[in-house]
């Protein structure tokens, strides 16, 4: 029942990881594409998680939890980037 | 006897006229003369010993695990240039007292002028090979810093730069010898390696190793071709001259021929290359000194030919000659020290040197003219004087050697016409100076000097006359210890007295004396003749030679290095892919026996993604933000990818690194053009396109082979020893932190000085900031948004516990000082963004350049700590305690070393990141409107 649902989610994830790429070339604005990638971080979250509960090891939580941590970071950082120019002022 | 301190007491008195300078002339001359005087005594302490043969040796381990002792050795022929070096060395100390204007440093000169000494002292009592070129390196460096003392003026400058190139290079030619010689013997050790002297001789490598060994002692010794740097080092106050030029620095050549007389000497090879030499330069300086008018160019240039003489006697292969050159080392030191000391007197007293301007000295200064007098008669040859003695040893010697076979005649014939000149231009000395008429416009009126100041040279002349009528008595055992030791077996049986009877060298001498007269009286037509060659000068020629060598290299460097990083990506590719796709030929099958892993949708998707937005970025790297998005999505994939292939540390170091390097190229972007105009041509953009997917077939197939081949990889060891030995189960931060501690260690250190760096480069530097946005749209006017700034502040305490956790278990799980120091870096610049460099100035009052030189300090420490213990450096410990609530835990000292770690990357990252940001803050047109 468990290996289902994660096959199927983890297909999904995946479909969303391909879209996302896609929404980041298609663009057009440069905002669309920092939320592409900032959605890319999200769906990375899940597959990590989902990896971590297929396999059964707590190891790989660290790991989504940097990504959420810094990938919220690293987008601030191109917004503020697009808005100002200059990241420290 | 302690012979360590012997050179370690004048080593230390390098720093003693620096500090008594300030107390006045005499007191700091006076100083100075301590040590090295206690260094003398210590020596003369054994004299007993060594004349009664014995040679007195003393090792002290240094780094015994390399097999590097520190050794000395006290024998006759040290003990004799020891005398010369700490006995002339004294009186130039008590000469330079009086010789130094009140322009001059004082304290500079004398700690140069020992530095100097002891350089020389360690020379000649080092009994390792290696040790003996460093202090023969030493005395170049000095001699170099004292020629060029006075370097206001250019001629010093110059001077002091030849000597320091010629005799440098022989310097280098002189290692590369004696590591020769080194390997031939089997071993660095002076006393093995003279004791060899059959094996090496009989060894094919023999004339390589002589050639060099001979063109270090050449450059040294001012051996012609190499003489020409001699007279140019004139430029040096003449205490100096004095010192190194007549009695020291010029002696260590002939020294080295002495030192290595047992090992090298006795072959047909070395008496053409030595006696030729010498005899070539002895002559050359003899009849060059005649035409200086310059008085210390004249006495150079006769130290030259000196020194030829002994250089000449050395290469006889006759130990009755190398008797005569040890005798003639101790008188030539003695007559010329005291001449270059009279001829500074004059120049000192009447403000020239010119033999043109200056005569009938003898009026004005009696007492110095007398000496000089003396001095310059037994550098003549002279009955009664001690250039006598040697002179008539040398004579004899020349006639007593059958090497040239039937033109061995000429030797003796050419000698004597050598020494024709030698009385020449000693007469020429004393006329012309002493005699000969009125000084004409000289720019001071002559006097006698101080009366101190004339000490020096008294001592000296003195001793011409002593060892002149007593020779036997006076110098007699410290010459046979002294060639005892050259020889290395018995001495031959040797007379030191005036009188040998009516014999061939003293006919010989007679010629000389006669010839020397006659050619200095008719110098009028030697000096015309000689007026027709248009002489070279030494300076132009050598300045020359340097540039256009100068040119040479610049002409390559320029073909390599053309600025191109295009370029040389391009040629490092190329290369990697010549040298590495080669061996790939020989491999018939690259897949090896490995079962391969299955393939899923995920790892389909994932690198699907990964090739797509790699080429993305290859393909827009024109528009750089855009560019920059599509390689963050290939970090993010590589962090995946080390997730799912079981390198969760791996995966979490990505993670942060991403994120620094993209805030980084963030903040540089700011000051770039946004996009870039095409540059390259399509033949080059097809030439680097092909390159590179060469270069990505060739690695591809490296790392299909290397994972499907199975092999004993060394991760075995760190698996099985980790917990053991590093006391933790994150096999990877033990390696970090333990079995690789040391690299760990080297590499802090690289990234703190690399923050430096960055700090120094980028301060106070003036960009151009823009005003608009590419699209030319005005920046915003919220700097700081609020929203922004509130989700910050409540990030980072979040992100700070994140960081401990990641530290505290960072030895046996996951994480570790690097990646926690890398997420605490991230929070803090996070607040730099969302809040302002004026914000976060009083709330963080931590200098980060401290920061980082305290991790380094702190993971140093940790090193040094197990030296507390007696284990080697950066030993781990570690053991497990218990603490009610807390439960059991594990304490390492490896947390110490990954603290100092962590303090390191915090401080290096913010160090370069916000300064990096604050260049704008006070630039910002559009801040001060806001303000």
């Amino acid at each position: 029942m468990l290996n289902t649902a994660i096959t199927i989610a983890t297909t999904l994830v995946c479909i969303s990881l391909i879209l996302n790429l896609w929404r980041l070339f298609k663009g057009p604005s440069r905002p669309d594409r920092i939320l592409a990638l900032d959605t890319m971080y999200i769906n990375s979250i899940a597959l990590i998680i989902l990896f971590g509960i297929a396999s059964g090891t707590a190891l790989y939580f660290e790991a989504a939890l940097l990504i959420a941590m810094l990938g919220f970071v690293s987008t601030a950082a191109m917004c503020k980037y697009i808005l100002r120019g200059d990241l420290i002022e | 006897m302690n012979l360590l301190w012997v050179v370690l007491l004048p080593l230390i008195g390098t720093l003693v006229p620096l500090l008594t300078e300030r107390f006045g002339r005499n007191v700091c001359a006076f100083s100075v003369a301590l040590l090295p005087a206690w260094s003398l005594i210590l020596v003369l302490m054994h004299v007993g010993e060594i004349f009664d043969g014995e040679a007195i040796r003393q090792t002290i381990e240094w780094i015994p695990s390399m097999g590097l002792d520190l050794s000395f050795r006290l024998d006759g022929l040290s003990l004799l240039f020891l005398l010369l070096i700490l006995g002339i060395g004294l009186l130039i100390i008590l000469y330079a007292r009086y010789y130094l204007s009140d322009k001059d440093s004082m304290g500079q000169f004398y700690a140069y002028l020992i530095l100097f000494m002891s350089a020389m002292v360690g020379i000649v009592i080092s009994n390792n090979m290696i040790q003996l070129w460093m202090f023969w390196e030493l005395t170049s460096i000095s001699s170099f810093l004292l020629i060029s003392f006075w370097s206001h003026k250019p001629d010093a400058r110059k001077g002091a730069r030849m000597a320091l190139t010629v005799t440098g290079t022989g310097g280098l030619a002189l290692l590369a010898g004696l590591l020769l010689l080194g390997n031939i013997v089997g071993s660095y050790d002076l006393d093995t390696v003279l004791a060899s002297g059959d094996l090496i001789r009989a060894h094919a490598a023999y004339p390589i190793a002589l050639v060099l060994v001979l063109l270090g002692a050449f450059t040294k010794s001012a051996q012609f071709p190499f003489h020409f740097w001699l007279p140019h080092a004139m430029a040096a106050p003449t205490p100096v001259s004095a010192y190194l030029h007549s009695a020291t620095m010029v002696k260590a050549g002939i020294f080295l021929l002495c030192r290595f007389y047992p090992a090298l000497a006795g072959t047909d090879l070395w008496f053409m290359i030595v006696s030729l030499t010498g005899l070539i330069t002895l002559l050359l300086g003899a009849y060059i000194a005649l035409f200086k008018h310059d008085l210390k160019g004249l006495l150079a240039y006769s130290t030259i030919s000196h020194l030829g003489l002994i250089t000449l006697l050395l290469g006889l292969n006759s130990d009755l000659a190398a008797v005569a050159a040890v005798f003639h080392i101790i008188n030539h030191a003695t007559f010329k020290a005291s001449l270059f000391m009279a001829a500074g007197i004059i120049d000192h007293e009447t403000g020239s040197r010119d033999m043109r301007k200056l005569n009938g000295l003898m009026k004005y200064m009696p007492h110095t003219a007398t000496l000089a007098i003396v001095a310059a008669l037994s550098m003549a040859g002279v009955p009664l004087l001690n250039g006598f003695l040697s002179k008539e040893m040398f004579f004899a010697e020349t006639l007593d050697q059958s090497m040239l076979g039937s033109l061995s005649w000429m030797i003796p014939l050419l000698a004597t016409v050598g020494a024709a000149f030698s009385v020449a231009y000693s007469l020429r000395f004393i006329h012309d100076v002493f005699f000969n008429g009125e000084p004409i416009d000289l720019p001071k009126t002559p006097h006698e000097p101080p009366r101190y100041m004339k000490v020096p040279v008294e001592i000296l002349v003195a001793l011409c006359l002593a060892v002149g009528i007593f020779p036997a008595y006076l110098v007699g055992d410290l010459l046979h210890a002294a060639a005892f030791s050259v020889l290395a077996n018995d001495v031959p049986m040797h007379s030191l007295s005036i009188w040998h009877g009516f014999n061939i060298p003293l006919f010989m001498s007679f010629l000389a004396m006669v010839g020397g007269i006659t050619i200095y009286y008719n110098r009028r037509h030697l000096f015309e003749f000689q007026a027709q060659f248009n002489e070279p000068d030494a300076k132009y020629i050598f300045e020359g030679a340097v540039q256009s060598l100068i040119k040479f290299t610049q002409r390559i460097m320029a073909t390599l290095e053309n600025g191109s990083l295009q370029r040389y990506v391009f040629l490092m590719l190329l290369f990697t892919l010549v040298m590495s796709a080669y061996p790939l030929f020989e491999l018939t099958q690259n897949a090896g026996s490995r079962p391969q892993l299955p393939i899923d949708g995920v790892a389909i998707t994932a690198a699907l993604l990964l090739i797509i937005s790699a080429i993305a970025t290859v393909i827009w790297h024109r528009r750089r933000f855009l560019s920059l998005i599509y390689l963050s999505v290939v970090g993010l994939i590589v962090s995946l990818a080390f997730a799912k292939f079981s390198a969760p540390d791996l995966a979490l170091t990505q993670l942060s690194v991403e994120i620094v390097t993209i805030i980084l190229l963030l903040l540089a972007l700011y000051f770039l053009p946004q996009s870039t105009q095409k540059e390259s041509s399509n033949r080059r953009l097809s030439i680097d396109l092909t390159v590179s997917a060469l270069i990505g077939c060739v690695i591809g197939t490296i790392c299909f082979a290397m994972l499907t081949t199975p092999l004993n990889s060394i991760s075995d060891f760190f698996i099985a020893n980790s917990k053991t030995g590093g006391g933790g189960t994150n096999v990877v931060n033990v390696i970090l932190v333990d079995f690789r501690g040391f690299d760990t260690l080297g590499e802090i250190t690289v990234l703190g000085i690399a923050a430096l760096g960055i700090f120094k480069l980028i301060a106070k530097m003036r960009i151009y900031v823009p005003t608009r946005d590419d699209k030319g749209r005005p920046w915003t006017k919220d700097r700081h948004p609020l929203m922004l700034a509130m989700v910050s502040q409540s990030l980072l305490p979040l992100a700070l516990l994140v960081s401990v956790y990641i530290f505290l278990r960072g030895h046996n799980l996951p994480g570790g000082g690097f990646i926690a120091g890398l997420i605490t870096s991230v929070a803090i610049i996070q607040q730099y963004v969302a809040n302002g460099v004026l914000w976060i100035k009083p709330r963080i009052k931590v200098d980060y350049q401290w920061l980082i030189a305290s991790g380094i300090l702190m993971a140093t420490a940790t090193g040094l700590g197990s030296w507390i213990f007696d284990k080697p450096f950066l030993s781990t410990w570690f053991d497990h305690f218990h603490l009610p609530w807390v439960g059991e835990f594990e304490l390492a000292s490896a947390m110490i070393f990954d603290l100092g770690v962590y303090l390191t990357v915090v401080g290096a990252v913010l160090l370069i990141l916000a300064n990096l940001g604050k260049l704008t803050t006070s630039e910002r047109v559009d801040n001060k409107e806001n303000v």
